[in-house]
């Protein structure tokens, strides 16, 4: 019976494993190509990893002020005290911004913190260039141990003009397991 | 005409084997098919119970009956097994029972697999279940597992919960490859694709998105998996990932998830009221063409499920936009049927009762998706009453009416019976107004501000929520009445003719009822080119 050709029914079933195959993989592939989605257009206020400053230098521009407000977060159980050097400053764009934020660990026994950044408004996430900063790394504080993390930032000038406010919020996580495991493998 | 198929009958001498064993290593299409239907009405019932364990909580303010921890657990599971154990099984059901006969098929292309397609799920919902009894309790993040909820929250048994979704979906990816190999593959000669009726059409359509989706969510919840108990950090923001992420791998898989809940139901609807308007179906290529096209349009939408987790204004007006757009094909459909009625000589038996209700409060349930997908309003409507409301409009008044309405039309093919009509009508109507009480008023408080999963609630709502739980026990307790009418039917009462009902169109009726065993093993001869 034509209809019930074998060969023509185990094509067609394999290309459909294929494409079953094919959507499980793409379930991954959109690991990073969220990563990527979100670095470039800044959505979710990701910030991007450290910044290079070009060979040329930027320009400051000398006409505009913008305020950069500092805030700290603590995830879930984590028992750290964290909290900005100071609350905000006035920068102009351009120029190079240091400050920093102080943490101490009152926990009885050696911890392992991340702090993630995130920036709002969103859009201006992408000219928050931080060419130092803590949570580039982790943190690993022992009992009653306190630590004065640097921060070190360049805004853009190429910031759009609706932009005079930006807040950047850091939460810090406390990874004492997820290291812990990692260090037994 | 019967003689002719009991006489081809006996050449082929094996019919079903006696016992137990015929159902447990059963490759006919309609056993299988039955299996499938009784397995998810077990589900119905068992999602149902739960469903009434949390409306008698919410009965009334204050807390009654259930601690908040159960409570939890019973929103998760009753959302896991209506969607995974009743309403995608009653499908894949129907798809088994009924695709081979509308097409001539002897059976399903892929017998073999069939069976273990079905014989996963029993093992993927024991294990579900247990998960109640098992320390820390049953999984409580919502049927969404929303991570990190879900991951570093998450009660012990989510191991387990995990391990289900993923037999859940192998079986489901199984059925669809079948249904795909067998409609592209053993449609009887001279059936061209726009020759098939509307039901093959939309599970076609129906399987093509699970094989595409399906695996989305064995992966999300292998990322889970792996979360838990490999150190990876796919959702965790402190190990640099993002639980946004989560939310959009999801709802990729989610937004098509809940196409997949309602193409078959469109197909169902589109074969009954042309039987008993008395019409053709007003417009058939266009509902081929609108279904594909809510189709595509549910894998560009899905984010508007996550509207309030910051996006940036161009992602919320995209995707408000493109929500809006499935509107366009989705209002072809209710214009169809309703062009299909218009001047029909109608008459309101069972199926056809179910099948008007469906357009109706389908397309309220529709109208409410619109209004949520206002991204300014969703911000308010966002994970309140008013969302349950919209989406158990379209889930039972539309996907659960549609399969009964499916059930009472075809029930007298399948045992060779007609139902009870009286006993039928009477199940149609404690139904219809059931839901109706049940879920209505969830509009009311849902846009008053009650938000949803939560076992406790401020006292405005108290009235509301009284009435809503009433309905929901009008509505869960008439679902006896339809198992007592299946059995009937099964048991015996009027012989059913082959054709069933007047005017009737497709190959199932050419055969006779019940059905015999084994059909189509020649292929039939088409009737003349106008079938579609």
């Amino acid at each position: 019976m034509a209809q019930t050709d074998q060969n023509v029914q185990t094509r067609t079933t394999l290309k459909l494993v294929g494409v079953v195959l094919g959507m499980f993989v793409f379930g991954f592939a959109l690991v990073p190509l969220y990563d990527i989605y979100c670095q470039v257009t800044g959505a979710n206020g990701k910030t991007a990893s450290a910044y290079v400053v070009p060979e040329d230098g930027i320009a400051v521009d000398s006409d505009r002020w913008v305020t950069v407000q500092f805030l700290t977060n603590n995830n879930a159980s984590m028992p750290w005290s964290f909290r900005p050097e100071v609350r905000s400053m006035k920068v102009r764009p351009g120029e190079m911004n240091q400050t920093t934020f102080y943490a101490s660990n009152p926990a009885g026994y050696t911890m392992t913190a991340q702090a993630i950044p995130s920036v709002a408004p969103f859009h201006a996430a992408e000219y928050m260039h931080k060419t130092e900063c803590f949570c580039f790394e982790q943190q690993v504080l022992a009992t009653g141990e306190a630590i004065d993390m640097p921060l070190r930032f360049i805004i853009d000038p190429y910031l759009p003009e609706s932009v005079q406010t930006l807040t950047l919020s850091y939460t810090l996580f406390d990874i004492t397991d997820m290291t812990a495991s990692a260090a037994a493998e | 005409m019967s003689a002719v198929i009991e006489n081809h009958h006996d050449d082929h001498h094996h019919g079903p084997d006696k016992g137990l064993m015929r159902w447990v290593l059963t490759t006919n299409h309609k056993d299988i098919g039955t299996l499938y239907l009784w397995f998810s009405f077990a589900m119905f019932l068992t999602g149902g119970c739960m469903a009434l364990v949390i409306r008698a909580e919410l009965f009334q303010p204050g807390l009654q009956l259930v601690v908040p921890e159960f409570f939890n657990q019973m929103t998760t599971m009753h959302g896991l097994i209506m969607v995974f154990g009743a309403v995608m099984p009653a499908f894949v059901g129907l798809a088994n029972w009924l695709v081979p006969m509308m097409i001539g098929a002897p059976d399903m292309a892929l017998p073999r697999m069939n069976n273990y397609s079905f014989w996963i799920l029993p093992f993927a919902f024991s294990m579900l279940l247990s998960t109640l009894f098992m320390e820390g309790g049953a999984p409580n993040f919502g049927w969404t597992f929303y991570a990190p909820l879900s991951t570093e929250y998450a009660p012990p048994s989510v191991t387990f919960f995990i391990f289900a979704v993923h037999l859940m979906g192998i079986s489901s990816i199984m059925g669809s490859i079948n249904v795909v190999v067998t409609i592209l593959n053993l449609r009887a000669p001279g059936m061209r694709l726009m020759d098939m009726p509307l039901f093959v059409w939309t599970w076609l359509i129906t399987a093509y998105l699970l094989i595409a989706v399906m695996p989305v969510l064995a992966g999300v919840v292998t990322m889970m998996l792996m979360d838990i108990h490999f150190g990876t950090a796919f959702f965790s923001a402190g190990g640099g990932g993002d639980p946004v992420l989560f939310q959009h791998v999801f709802w990729f898989f989610g937004h098509p998830e809940v196409y997949i809940m309602i193409l078959p139901a469109f197909g169902i609807v589109s074969a009954i009221i042309p039987t008993f308007a008395r019409k053709k179906l007003f417009g058939y290529d266009s509902m081929v063409y609108a279904t594909a096209s809510i189709a595509f349009l549910s894998f560009i939408v899905w984010a508007h499920h996550m509207f309030t987790v910051g996006m940036p204004i161009a992602g919320e007006l995209y995707f408000m936009y493109a929500t809006m757009l499935i509107a366009v094909p989705t209002g072809v459909k209710v214009f169809n049927w309703a062009a299909t009625m218009w001047q029909g000589s109608m008459t309101f038996e069972t199926p056809m009762l179910f099948a008007v209700a469906f357009v109706i409060l389908f397309t309220i349930g529709g109208l409410s998706g619109l209004m949520l997908s206002i991204v300014p309003a969703d911000f308010q409507y966002h994970d309140t009453y008013f969302v349950v409301a919209h989406f158990h409009y379209v889930l039972v008044p539309g996907s659960i009416f549609s399969i009964m309405a499916a059930a009472y039309y075809w029930l007298p093919k399948w045992t060779g019976n007609m139902y009870d009509e009286t006993l039928g009508k009477t199940h149609f109507w404690l139904s219809f107004v059931g839901v109706n009480v049940t879920f209505f008023p969830q509009h009311f408080i849902g846009l008053a501000g009650m938000p949803r999963r939560y076992p406790d609630y401020a006292l405005q709502f108290a009235d509301w929520n009284m009435v809503s739980s009433v309905g929901a026990f009008i509505f869960g307790f008439s679902q006896l009445l339809f198992l007592f009418i299946v059995i009937k039917c099964i048991m015996g009462g009027k012989k059913a003719t082959d054709e069933v009902w007047d005017g009737a169109e497709g190959l199932e009726w050419t055969i006779a009822s019940p059905a015999p065993y084994h059909t189509f093993s020649t292929p039939p001869e088409l009737p003349e080119r106008s079938m579609a």
